[in-house]
């Protein structure tokens, strides 16, 4: 029964599969009921693009003119990484870690691919401003270089709690800062002085990059650090 | 045929294939790639809406949604793992009370010790 639908009267199968396709069929209707001509938004953000600091029209949306959606994301990801702690789960050892000790292979590629993932991850998120890239491209970069060590076992796990927790905490936080201290200059919340808009937003940039990059590849981790880290030791001992 | 209508109807007919499977399998993780199927399929939508018009530059709001939704795809798709993972640690298996198949007698002895 693993590994196939478990649904198994035929009929209810079948029934499913009418379903779908007529749902579907709907969908690509809708799709080709859009108007061909594009109302988009690209005409609004256009002309405002001196104002925002940054001359990539998609950096510009997401830390300016939409802000918002971009502060309230970084706090769902946040809620993601208390809600996966506060599940407790057991401690696992990867297969890959037990493999680690017959090759050294994967060290030497984790040693050499590292540190260029790194060097990738900050350019992302310089170049962000001006051309494709950004915080969560580079924050997506330093998340892969995360799981590499993780997965490797390159890296002793973190077990300074409070440092850990103010470098996942540090992009959001700094994000609501500035939002928040807009309203104290009369702006309204997240309107930067285009004067000051370029250097907010990649200092906010550049602590998000690490914030993301921490809070994904710890996600993958799915445990509390410290605690793998007192269990790991326990079972080293033993 | 428009550029935009054949990435309009893929990506319909890709999250209808995901919908499909969200119901049908019981299995979690299964239900869980499902789920990012469809998402998958809606930012096919929305990457190819920003660009109807083949001749103007792409509109850079749908890029920045998609940003936006690909994050958070990511989070739901990380606190869904762990609550499966949770699951499998309480139960023995990674299905739902309701939609579990029938469990041998060995195993059911196992989750009741």
């Amino acid at each position: 029964m693993r590994g196939r639908a478990n649904i198994t009267q035929l009929w209810t199968r079948v029934i499913l599969v009418v379903c779908s396709v007529v749902f579907g069929l709907g969908l690509v209707w809708t799709a080709l009921a859009l108007p061909q001509e594009a109302t988009g938004l690209a005409r609004v953000v256009k002309p405002r693009m001196p104002e925002s600091g940054v001359t990539n029209p998609v950096t510009a949306v997401l830390l300016n003119f939409r802000g918002y959606d971009t502060l309230l994301e970084i706090g769902v990801l946040l809620l993601a990484i208390i809600a996966v702690w506060s599940l407790r789960l057991a401690p696992t050892r990867t297969a890959l870690e037990r493999f680690m000790a017959e090759t050294p292979v994967l060290a030497y590629l984790v040693r050499l691919l590292v540190p260029v993932m790194l060097l990738v991850a900050g350019y992302l998120t310089w170049i962000g401003s001006s051309r494709a890239g950004g915080a969560f491209q580079g924050g997506a970069v330093v998340a892969g270089a995360g799981v590499l060590l993780l997965l490797a076992a390159m890296v002793p796990l973190p077990r300074r709690r409070r440092l850990l927790r103010s470098l996942l905490v540090m992009g959001f936080g700094l994000f609501l800062a500035v939002a928040g201290g807009m309203l104290l200059l009369g702006n309204n919340l997240l309107e930067y002085p285009p004067e000051r808009a370029y250097i907010l937003i990649l200092a906010i940039e550049t602590l998000l990059t690490v914030s993301i990059g921490l809070t994904l590849a710890l996600l993958f981790l799915g445990v509390i650090p410290e605690v793998a880290a007192i269990q790991q030791r326990r079972e080293d001992n033993v | 045929m428009s550029q935009f209508s054949l990435y309009a109807v893929i990506s319909m007919l890709i999250f209808s294939i995901g919908l499909y499977g969200f119901i049908a399998h019981a299995h979690l993780v299964r239900k869980i790639l499902a789920v990012n199927i469809m998402g998958s399929a809606i930012f096919l939508l929305l990457i190819s809406a920003a660009r109807r018009d083949p001749t103007a530059p792409p509109d850079p709001v749908p890029h920045a949604m998609v940003l936006t939704g690909i994050v958070v795809s990511v989070s739901f798709t990380a606190f869904a793992l762990a609550l499966t993972r949770r699951i499998y640690a309480e139960t023995g298996q990674a299905y739902l009370p309701e939609t579990e198949p029938a469990i041998s007698a060995q195993k059911q002895d196992i989750v009741q010790k």
